[in-house]
């Protein structure tokens, strides 16, 4: 089994594991981070997005391997303290979960959103967060979220 | 997923080692088309080879008319790129609409080419402008690369390395997505080249095609109405759940009156 290292949230972590580990599974069984969630495991649904090196992308079609040496991020790594990130803070405002599996994912890709495209209106963010499903279909309060924590991040 | 020899090679010639030495082997590109197909047993190859850590694969260049991309760029930095904008923007604006955007951030333009599938943007790019692929082995004319149902011209462990696109004078690609895979249920790119008007036609069958009965009534007259009277037959086209073999081939001529619309 390959020694992997990499730095998850600011921290370097290394683990041995099995080459055919997901990095979404590193993530949860071996760094023990499990805000970053499993939903449909197809790449469909958004629920594992994490960062890596400062893109987003599906944790559940990509080899942990493949990560070796990246700077990942995930959701537990956006608060500073007890300080909210200001994306998290507009997800609470405006009410912007149900049951809240998709939204880990759903803050880490509105993070990229916003990263790459600061000034998005409402049809853009809808259109560019396709690749992040909320079976609660809570999109229009998440849709508000992602606006007010635009103007968050950029103030 | 079985298990497999995994290897990161630092350059093309080490990744042509690597994969001669394995005995099924595969290169792995941005993994959103092979880790699916492994995960799910339709795919089991005894060795990875990880094209991910070779920078020479990497890259975008204009130069003599041309716009040449490295095959592990990712459909995001295509789509991102101000170079691909300024001189195709058809084809910075097809890589927009290539699955979601996490899947343009890892999905690559080698691997979606060499995956071939009949339903994938890139295919209908490279058809249309004329493009040349540039492996570790040869170069090979976009017309000569297509040949069937993810079927290439690509030989066993053969790397794509780069895709040249030489620049037209006109562009637009068109697509009408599924909209839960938003795999093109028709795409169609229209180009104004040198060589006269190109027409590729992605998701309506087996693979990737010219439609040569397009090119010829927009050869004549390069606008939209010229088409009015064309006529695409439904035959050999793919019929399933979601769309008809004769809805499928008036996709194809609404997606490409909208494409030459949007040439301007």
């Amino acid at each position: 089994m390959p020694t992997i290292s990499m730095t998850v949230n600011g921290n370097a972590v290394s683990a041995d594991v099995d080459v055919r580990t997901l990095l979404v599974h590193f993530i949860r069984d071996n760094i023990g981070l499990t805000g970053t969630h499993v939903g449909c495991d197809t790449s469909q649904c958004g629920a594992c997005v994490v960062h890596v090196g400062g893109k987003s992308v599906k944790s559940c079609t990509m080899l942990a391997v493949q990560a070796e040496g990246a700077d990942v991020a995930t959701i537990e790594g956006l608060a500073s303290g007890d300080e909210m990130h200001p994306m998290q803070a507009a997800f609470k405002e405006h009410h912007g979960l149900q049951c809240g599996f998709c939204t880990p994912g759903m803050v880490m890709s509105a993070i990229d959103l916003v990263n790459n495209n600061p000034g998005a209106d409402e049809a853009t963010i809808r259109e560019q967060l396709d690749g992040n499903i909320c079976r609660c279909t809570g999109y229009h309060n998440i849709v508000k979220a992602i606006q007010d924590g635009a103007s968050r991040m950029g103030g | 997923m079985n298990s497999f020899e995994y290897h990161r090679p630092g350059s093309v010639t080490d990744a042509a080692a690597a994969i001669s030495g394995a005995d099924d082997g595969k290169f792995l590109a941005g993994g959103q088309t092979l880790l699916a197909v492994m995960k799910l047993g339709l795919a089991a190859p005894s060795d990875l080879v990880d094209l991910g850590g070779i920078a020479d694969l990497k890259g975008i260049q204009v130069k003599g008319g041309a716009v040449t991309i490295g095959a592990m760029t990712t459909h995001a930095e295509v789509n991102s790129s101000a170079d691909v904008q300024g001189a195709i923007p058809a084809l910075a604006s097809l890589a927009s609409v290539i699955g979601d955007r996490q899947v343009r951030n890892s999905g690559t333009l080698g691997g979606s080419l060499a995956n071939n599938d009949p339903a994938a943007d890139y295919p209908a790019a490279i058809l249309a402008l004329g493009a040349t692929i540039t492996t570790d082995k040869r170069q090979i004319a976009a017309d000569d690369f297509i040949v069937g149902l993810f079927e290439t011209a690509l030989e066993e462990g053969e790397m794509i390395t780069s895709v040249s696109f030489p620049q037209p004078s006109k562009a637009a690609y068109k697509k009408f997505k599924q909209p839960a895979s938003r795999f093109a249920l028709v795409g169609v790119f229209v180009a104004q080249t040198p060589d006269g008007v190109r027409v590729a036609v992605t998701g309506a069958s087996s693979h990737a095609h010219r439609a040569e009965v397009l090119e010829e009534a927009l050869g004549n007259d390069f606008s939209p109405s010229a088409l009015d009277s064309v006529t695409i037959p439904a035959d050999g086209l793919n019929s399933d759940i979601h769309a008809s073999a004769e809805y499928r081939a008036n996709l194809v001529k609404v997606m490409a009156i909208r494409a030459v619309e949007a040439c301007g």
